[in-house]
């Protein structure tokens, strides 16, 4: 019987390793998986490269990652949230490099990760300075840069409804880099606030089928913190 | 209101405010039409497209057909706009994830995006993500995209800084978001299109003349027709 269902954040978060490639669900904080962060922090990983939106909001999350000073580099588009502090504070004493990316590259770079691309080429960010060292082609007479996929050794994501399988669904604007970031990553583990029978969810109505699943925990922790 | 220009010229005007700037804007947006709305006086927009006009809105976090913002007792906690405020979803609205709205964002599905910006040149050039290319931290977000991916982008924005330097420009020395891709600019003073040969005024706030907005403004103006 397959059951990715785990019960406990020691199990969800076994085997990540040092210097491991995370990618972070979530726009702000809403759809990012507090309670596997919190679960990372505990593990112990550290050198940890993390792909996200944002740079961490207040000093929680990401932030409070960044806090326990086990982040080597982070990969975003937008570093300046509403209360970037611990980023901020980490980045100024020289802790950990950052690398930032047009939104929608980084979106695709994950998708091309999960589909098998290995490159792509994009109009986004052709004649600026993020377009500076990369390899430009033409193509009917438009200008574009390429860029690669961005693969990661984990993704931790959040859900809303999740079954034994590792079918996902998500809620609202929740959903942001989540399905994306479960394609990319050699080791999935998903957060989700209902459980629900194998055969409940309708078929129709899944954004993540549970291949790209590897790990469920259910953190039915009620509602996201105000943005 | 904000006001940004030299007091001669202010003298002789009354600047639209920044609810005004939006509104204007609002006006020209056709039925129909698939919009993206940028943080700042650009998010104004929504409020004042007129009722019996249908226009969706998409926010780049994968809201389609997003709505105005929730009565403080009808808060969906998980809706939020690339502003990351709470805002509410229309009947036909859908949710798609950050690949797929930018899949639309960049694949010229847009009809249209109005963007904010630092400056704007008369080459349609837009600098709206960094003020320094020493700038260590910047946060392009979705900027890069939406600029290189829409059908058409408008600039909305005060026409001048705080300290009464020029927004619209002869070449932008802010770094790049995107070269040549503005097609018309909202200010407090004025609207203008980009063309060929530069800055042509469409409109002037009530009481300016054209040598008056030249005045403060750095790239050479000039009325369209």
């Amino acid at each position: 019987m397959i059951n990715k269902i785990v019960k406990t954040l020691a199990e969800a978060m076994a085997g990540i390793r040092d210097g491991s490639v995370i990618l972070l669900g979530g726009f702000g904080s809403i759809g990012l998986p507090y309670a596997l962060v919190d679960g990372l922090i505990e593990q112990g990983a550290k050198d940890l490269t993390v792909v996200a939106n944002n740079a961490g909001v207040g000093r929680t999350g990401l932030a409070k990652l960044l806090d326990a000073n086990r982040v080597r580099k982070i990969i975003c588009s937008y570093p300046r949230t509403s209360d970037p502090v611990a980023f901020l504070e980490a980045y100024r004493a020289g802790r950990i490099e950052l690398e930032v990316m047009p939104q929608g590259t980084m979106a695709e770079r994950m998708r091309a990760a999960g589909a098998g691309i290995p490159a792509f080429y994009t109009p986004t960010s052709v004649g600026t300075k993020l377009a500076e060292g990369k390899e430009e082609r033409a193509f009917a007479g438009r200008k574009y840069v390429l860029e690669e996929a961005l693969y990661g050794d984990v993704a931790l994501i959040e859900a809303w409804e999740a079954d034994r399988w590792g079918n996902l669904t998500y809620q609202s604007s929740a959903r942001n880099f989540n399905p994306v970031m479960a394609t990319a990553a050699k080791l999935t583990v998903a957060q989700a606030q209902h459980i629900v029978e194998l055969g409940a969810l309708d078929p129709e109505q899944v954004p993540t089928p549970g291949i790209f699943v590897d790990r469920v925990l259910h953190v039915p922790y009620g509602e996201p913190a105000v943005t | 209101m904000n006001v940004n220009v030299s007091t001669n010229v202010l003298a002789a005007c009354k600047p639209w405010t920044r609810i005004e700037i939006a509104a204007r804007a609002a006006r020209d947006i056709p039925e129909g039409y698939y919009v993206n709305l940028g943080i700042g006086i650009p998010v104004l927009v929504a409020d004042h497209i007129p009722a019996d006009r249908e226009v969706v809105i998409q926010s780049e976090n994968g809201v389609l057909g997003m709505g105005p913002a929730p009565a403080p007792d009808r808060i969906n906690p998980w809706l939020i706009n690339a502003g990351k405020q709470y805002v509410t979803l229309v009947a036909g609205g859908s949710y798609m994830h950050h690949a797929d709205s930018f899949a639309l964002i960049r694949g010229g599905h847009l009809d249209l995006c109005v963007l904010g910006a630092f400056q704007v040149a008369e080459n349609g050039d837009l600098a709206n993500w960094a003020t320094s290319a020493k700038d260590t931290t910047p946060a392009v977000g979705g900027a890069m995209d939406l600029a290189a991916g829409a059908k058409k982008i408008w600039v909305l924005m005060e026409h001048t800084t705080k300290s009464g330097e020029s927004r619209l420009k002869r070449r932008c020395d802010y770094p790049l978001t995107a070269p040549g891709v503005v097609k018309r600019v909202y200010t407090n003073l004025a609207v203008l299109d980009i063309s060929e040969e530069g800055f042509l005024v469409r409109e002037l706030a009530p009481g300016l003349t054209l040598e008056a907005l030249q005045e403060v403004t750095e790239a050479p103006l000039r009325m369209a027709n």
